[in-house]
C-alpha cells in the first residue's frame, strides 16, 4: 500500500518535472538540455531572495519564476534562433548552458547540502495508514491543475492554439501568419517557467543540491524517450512506469538507484522500441 | 557606388602542389611538409624543452590524452555525423578495465593497456550500438547520460572500488617513456586518422554525416559503418582512458568527470571540426588554459561553456581551419 | 528470359497514423520491360517505393523479387539483391565533387562483388572508374563538370547523377522517382535516350511520373494508382481511358 501511494506521488512528481521539457520539445522541437539547471536555478534564486534581499516567500516564487521565464526567453532569442534547424548544435549549445548555470551555481556557493527551502504546509495525514505530508499532497494537487489549464490553454485559447498549430506543423503555421520565432520564445519561456514552478513545489520536500540540476535532467529525457517525444499520454504513462519503477527500486535494492533506473529505462526502451510507448515512428528515421 | 565582393584562390604552390609528380623545387617540398614536420618536431622535443619546468612536463602527458580525445570526437562529430557528449564515459571505461587487468588479473601494464583499450572499445562500442539506426539526437543524448550512469552505479553498488576508486596501479619504468609513449601516439594517431579519412572508406563516412538516405540507398550498411567509426573513436578513447589510470596509478570515479567530456568538444569547435589537427591544437590550447584556471574551481567549466556556446552561435570555422585556409589561399577584393 | 516476372507486390497496405497511404496494391513487374506508376498527388506512388526499397516497413503485405521475399529488408539488402532507386528530391553528396559522389555506391558490397568495374577498389581507381560512369550518364569527360561539386551542378546534371548513382551498383530494376520533374523539355529529351539505353542493356525500370507524354513514350505498361488503391494497370492508352483513371486526374461531372 505505501509502495502504491508513494509510487503515485513519485509518479507525478517526475510528470511535473518532465512537463517543461516534454512542451519545449514538442512545440519547438527544441531540445532544451539546461532544464534541469533551470530548475536548479528557480530554486536558488528563490531562496536567495528570501535569505539574503529578506522577501517574503511567495514574493520570492514569483520574482525567481518570471527570472527563470526570462532565462528561458534569452536563450532563446541570444542563443538558439541563431542554430535553429541544426538539432546537434542545439544540444550541445543547451548543454553548454546547463553547465554554465551548474557549475556557476556550484562555485557560487551553492555547496553541500545547507540550503533549503520550507516547505508551504507542514504536517501530514494517513491515507490508508500511510503518512503522507501535506506539501506532496499539494504538489499532486498542483500537478493535476497545470494539467488542467493547460488542457484548457492549448484547447481553448488562440495563443495555445497557435502553439498546437505550430507543434503539428511548423511551415503550415508559418503560411497561416503564426510566427515561428516568437512561438518558439514563447514556448522555451513556458518551458522555463515550468521548470522553475516544479522546482519550487518540489525542492521544499529536500535540500537544494547542485546534482539535482543533472538528475532532473535525466529524468525529463528518460520519462520523454519512454513516453514518445511529442506524446502527451505517452509522457504521463512513462512517468508513472519510471516512477514506480524507482519506488521500488528504493524499497527493495537502495535509494542510490533512482537515476539509474531512468537510465536504464532509457537504454531499454531504445533496444525495443525506440519511439517510445506512443511516439510517432517518423520522429527517429528521416523522412525519405 | 562600385560593388565589391571578395575573392580566394589558391595560391600557386599549392596548385603546382596538387598533384605530386608536381613538385620539383625545394620550396614546393617545403610548402607541404612544413606545417607536418614542424609539428612533429615541436611535440617530440617538448619533453627536453620543459627539462627546466617538471609541472608543465607532466601537463604535455595530459595535453596529449586530451588531443586523443578531441581526435576521437572530431572523429565521430564532423566525419560521420554522431556527436558524442560524454567522452569521460571511453576514459572511464579504459581507465577501470586497465585497473581490473593490471591489479586483479596482474598483468603488466604493457599487456594491461592494449588489452583495457580493446576491450574498453569493445564494451562501449556494444553499450552504445542500440541507439546507432537512431537519429543522431539519441546518440547524444545516450553518450551525455553513460558517464553519469556508470558514476552513479559504482557510487551505488561500491564495485569497482566505490568512491575511492581502485589504487596501487603500476605506473611505467620511468618518466621518459611515459612521455614519449603518449606524445608518440598521438602523433601516429593523428596522422592515421587523417590518412584514414583520406580512403574510400573516410568517403564514405562523409557521405554518411552528409545524407544517410543515399547511402542506405546506394548499398551500404550505414549501421556496420557506424559502428566501425564507434568502435574506433572508443578504441582511441579507452587507450587513453588507460593510459591516465597508469599514469595516476588510480582509477576511480573522477574519470567519469565532466572535463573529459567538455574539453574535448571546445577543442574541437575552438580549433576547427573535421580536419583532426584542429582539435589537437585545440586541446593543446585549452589545457594548459585550464591549469591556468586551476584555481577557480569549477568555474572552468562555466568558462568552456561560455566560450564553447560562443564558437557554436557564432558559427566560426575554428582557428587552425581559419589558418590553414590563410596558409592555402589568399584573398583580394574584385569588381561585381 | 525476357518475360518472366522480376519484381512481384502483393496486397501491400501502408498506414500512417490514421491515414491509409498504401491499400492492398498488388501487381508484377516483367523482367527488361519499362514500367510506369502514374496517379495523382498524394496517391502513395512514393510510399510503393519506399516499401518496395525496405526505407518504410508496411503493414501487411508481400514483396517478392525474382521469386525471392524481400518484404521488409533493410535498404543496403535489397540494393545488395539489385534493386536501385533514385528519390524524387536529388539529395547528392553535396560537398563531394560528382564523381567522388560515385565512390560510395562503388564502395558497396554489390558493387565489389558482382564485379565487372574493372580495377574498382585498388586504391585510386575508383576514380577513374566514376569519372567513366559520370561519360556514360552523360558528363562530358574532358570538361571540368563531373569534378564541380555536386551543389553546383544544375538539376539536370544532378538527376544523371542519381541515376549514376543507380548505374554504378549494376542494377537489374532500378525505381527511379519522378526522374523527370523539374527538368525543362530539352533536358527530358537528353533525358529519355539514357533510359532507352538502360533499357537496352537489359535492366528492368520502373519509374513513377507524373509528366504523362514524357512517360508514354518509353513505358510499355503502365500502372495507375488513386488514394493508395490501384485503378488501372495494363498497355498506357488504355489505361489513359479507362474511365476511373479520367476520374482521378479530372474529377467527374456531376
Amino acid at each position: 500500500m505505501e509502495i502504491i501511494i508513494y509510487g503515485t506521488i513519485n509518479s507525478i512528481i517526475l510528470s511535473l518535472l518532465s512537463l517543461g521539457f516534454a512542451l519545449t520539445y514538442s512545440i519547438s522541437r527544441l531540445p532544451n538540455f539546461a532544464h534541469g539547471s533551470l530548475f536548479i536555478l528557480t530554486g536558488y534564486a528563490t531562496w536567495l531572495f528570501m535569505n539574503r534581499l529578506l522577501l517574503g516567500y511567495l514574493p520570492s516564487i514569483l520574482l525567481s519564476i518570471l527570472i527563470t521565464a526570462i532565462a528561458g526567453l534569452l536563450i532563446y532569442n541570444l542563443i538558439l534562433k541563431r542554430i535553429r534547424g541544426m538539432e546537434i548544435s542545439e544540444i550541445i549549445a543547451t548543454y553548454a548552458i546547463a553547465l554554465a548555470i551548474i557549475e556557476g551555481l556550484r562555485w557560487g556557493g551553492l555547496r553541500g547540502a545547507v540550503h533549503s527551502l520550507p516547505p508551504f504546509v507542514s504536517g501530514s495525514l494517513m491515507i490508508f495508514d500511510v503518512p503522507v505530508d501535506y506539501q506532496r499532497l499539494l504538489i499532486c494537487a498542483l500537478a493535476l491543475f497545470t494539467y488542467l489549464s493547460l488542457y484548457i490553454f492549448t484547447k481553448y485559447t488562440k495563443l495555445g492554439l497557435a502553439l498546437r498549430g505550430i507543434a503539428q506543423d511548423e511551415r503550415a503555421s508559418m503560411m497561416l501568419g503564426i510566427d515561428s520565432d516568437l512561438v518558439a520564445s514563447l514556448s522555451l519561456a513556458l518551458g522555463s517557467a515550468l521548470a522553475g514552478f516544479s522546482a519550487v513545489l518540489i525542492l521544499p520536500l529536500g535540500n537544494i543540491v547542485v546534482e539535482a540540476g543533472y538528475n532532473v535532467l535525466i529524468s525529463s529525457i528518460a520519462v520523454c524517450i519512454v513516453g514518445g517525444l511529442g506524446s502527451w499520454v505517452g509522457t504521463l504513462i512513462a512517468s508513472f512506469l519510471i516512477g514506480y519503477a524507482q519506488i521500488l527500486t528504493e524499497r527493495f535494492l537502495s535509494s542510490h538507484f533512482q537515476m539509474v533506473v531512468a537510465l536504464f529505462a532509457i537504454i531499454i526502451t531504445l533496444i525495443i522500441k525506440p519511439s517510445g510507448l506512443f511516439g510517432k515512428q517518423k520522429e527517429l528515421e528521416e523522412r525519405v | 557606388m562600385v560593388a565589391i565582393r571578395r575573392e580566394r584562390i589558391d595560391r600557386g604552390v599549392k596548385v603546382r602542389t596538387e598533384g605530386i609528380y608536381a613538385i620539383s623545387s625545394l620550396s614546393d617540398m617545403l610548402y607541404l611538409i612544413g606545417p607536418p614536420l614542424t609539428f612533429i618536431i615541436l611535440l617530440l622535443s617538448l619533453p627536453i624543452l620543459l627539462e627546466f619546468a617538471p609541472y608543465w612536463k607532466r601537463v604535455v602527458n595530459i595535453m596529449c590524452v586530451y588531443a586523443l580525445l578531441s581526435i576521437s570526437f572530431d572523429f565521430l562529430a564532423n566525419c560521420v555525423g554522431l556527436v558524442c557528449l560524454g567522452g569521460s564515459f571511453f576514459i572511464g571505461i579504459g581507465g577501470y578495465f586497465s585497473a581490473i587487468f593490471n591489479i586483479y588479473f596482474s598483468l603488466p601494464f604493457y599487456i594491461s593497456i592494449p588489452l583495457a583499450s580493446i576491450t574498453g572499445a569493445v564494451f562501449s562500442t556494444l553499450l552504445i550500438f542500440p541507439c546507432l539506426p537512431l537519429k543522431g539526437v539519441y546518440f547524444a543524448i545516450v553518450t551525455l547520460m553513460y558517464p553519469l550512469l556508470f558514476t552513479r552505479i559504482i557510487e551505488a553498488l561500491d564495485i569497482l572500488g566505490g568512491t575511492n576508486g581502485i589504487t596501487g596501479l603500476q605506473s611505467f619504468p620511468d618518466p621518459w617513456t611515459e612521455q614519449y609513449t603518449i606524445i608518440i601516439i598521438t602523433i601516429l594517431i593523428l596522422f592515421f586518422m587523417r590518412r584514414f579519412m583520406r580512403e574510400d572508406i573516410g568517403l564514405v563516412l562523409k557521405g554518411i554525416k552528409d545524407n544517410d538516405q543515399s547511402v542506405r540507398a546506394s548499398g551500404i550498411n550505414i549501421t556496420l559503418m557506424k559502428l566501425l567509426s564507434v568502435f574506433i573513436a572508443s578504441l582511441i578513447g579507452c587507450f587513453s582512458g588507460s593510459y591516465i589510470a597508469h599514469l595516476y596509478m588510480w582509477a576511480g570515479i573522477s574519470l567519469f568527470a565532466l572535463d573529459f567530456s567538455i574539453i574535448p568538444i571546445a577543442a574541437t569547435v575552438i580549433g576547427g571540426g573535421g580536419i583532426f589537427t584542429g582539435s589537437v591544437i585545440g586541446s593543446f590550447i585549452l589545457v594548459p588554459l585550464s591549469e591556468f584556471l586551476r584555481f577557480f574551481g569549477t568555474f572552468r567549466i562555466v568558462i568552456y561553456s561560455i566560450i564553447l556556446t560562443a564558437f557554436i552561435v557564432l558559427k566560426s570555422e575554428g582557428i587552425v581551419v581559419y589558418l590553414q585556409r590563410k596558409y592555402h589561399q589568399f584573398e583580394r577584393w574584385v569588381k561585381i | 528470359m525476357n518475360g518472366e516476372i522480376i519484381l512481384s507486390v502483393r496486397s501491400l497496405s501502408k498506414s500512417f497514423g490514421g491515414l491509409k497511404v498504401l491499400s492492398d496494391v498488388s501487381f508484377d513487374v516483367k523482367r527488361g520491360e519499362i514500367f510506369g506508376i502514374i496517379g495523382p498527388n498524394g496517391s502513395g506512388k512514393t510510399t510503393l517505393i519506399n516499401c518496395i526499397t525496405g526505407f518504410i516497413k508496411p503493414d501487411s503485405g508481400r514483396i517478392f523479387f525474382k521469386d525471392r521475399e524481400i518484404t521488409a529488408l533493410p535498404p543496403h539488402r535489397i540494393s545488395h539483391l539489385g534493386i536501385a532507386r533514385t528519390f524524387q528530391i536529388t539529395r547528392p553528396f553535396f560537398t563531394l565533387p560528382a564523381f567522388k559522389n560515385l565512390i560510395i555506391p562503388l564502395f558497396s558490397s554489390r558493387a565489389r562483388s558482382i564485379g565487372g568495374w574493372r580495377g574498382a577498389g585498388r586504391y585510386g581507381n575508383r576514380d577513374t572508374v566514376a569519372v567513366d560512369i559520370l561519360e556514360e550518364v552523360g558528363f562530358e569527360r574532358d570538361s571540368r563538370v563531373p569534378f564541380k561539386l555536386a551543389a553546383a551542378l544544375p538539376s539536370g546534371y544532378q538527376k544523371r547523377l542519381e541515376l549514376a548513382r543507380c548505374i554504378a551498383m549494376k542494377p537489374e530494376v532500378i525505381i527511379c522517382d519522378e526522374i523527370f520533374s523539374g527538368l525543362s523539355m530539352s533536358e527530358i529529351a537528353s533525358m529519355i535516350p539514357l533510359i532507352e539505353k538502360m533499357h537496352m542493356d537489359g535492366i528492368t525500370i520502373v519509374m513513377v511520373e507524373h509528366r504523362l507524354r514524357e512517360l508514354f513514350r518509353v513505358a510499355d505498361r503502365i500502372m495507375a494508382l488513386n488514394f493508395g488503391e490501384k485503378i488501372a494497370e495494363g498497355l498506357p492508352y488504355a489505361v489513359i481511358e479507362d474511365s476511373r483513371v479520367k476520374e482521378a486526374y479530372l474529377g467527374t461531372e456531376d
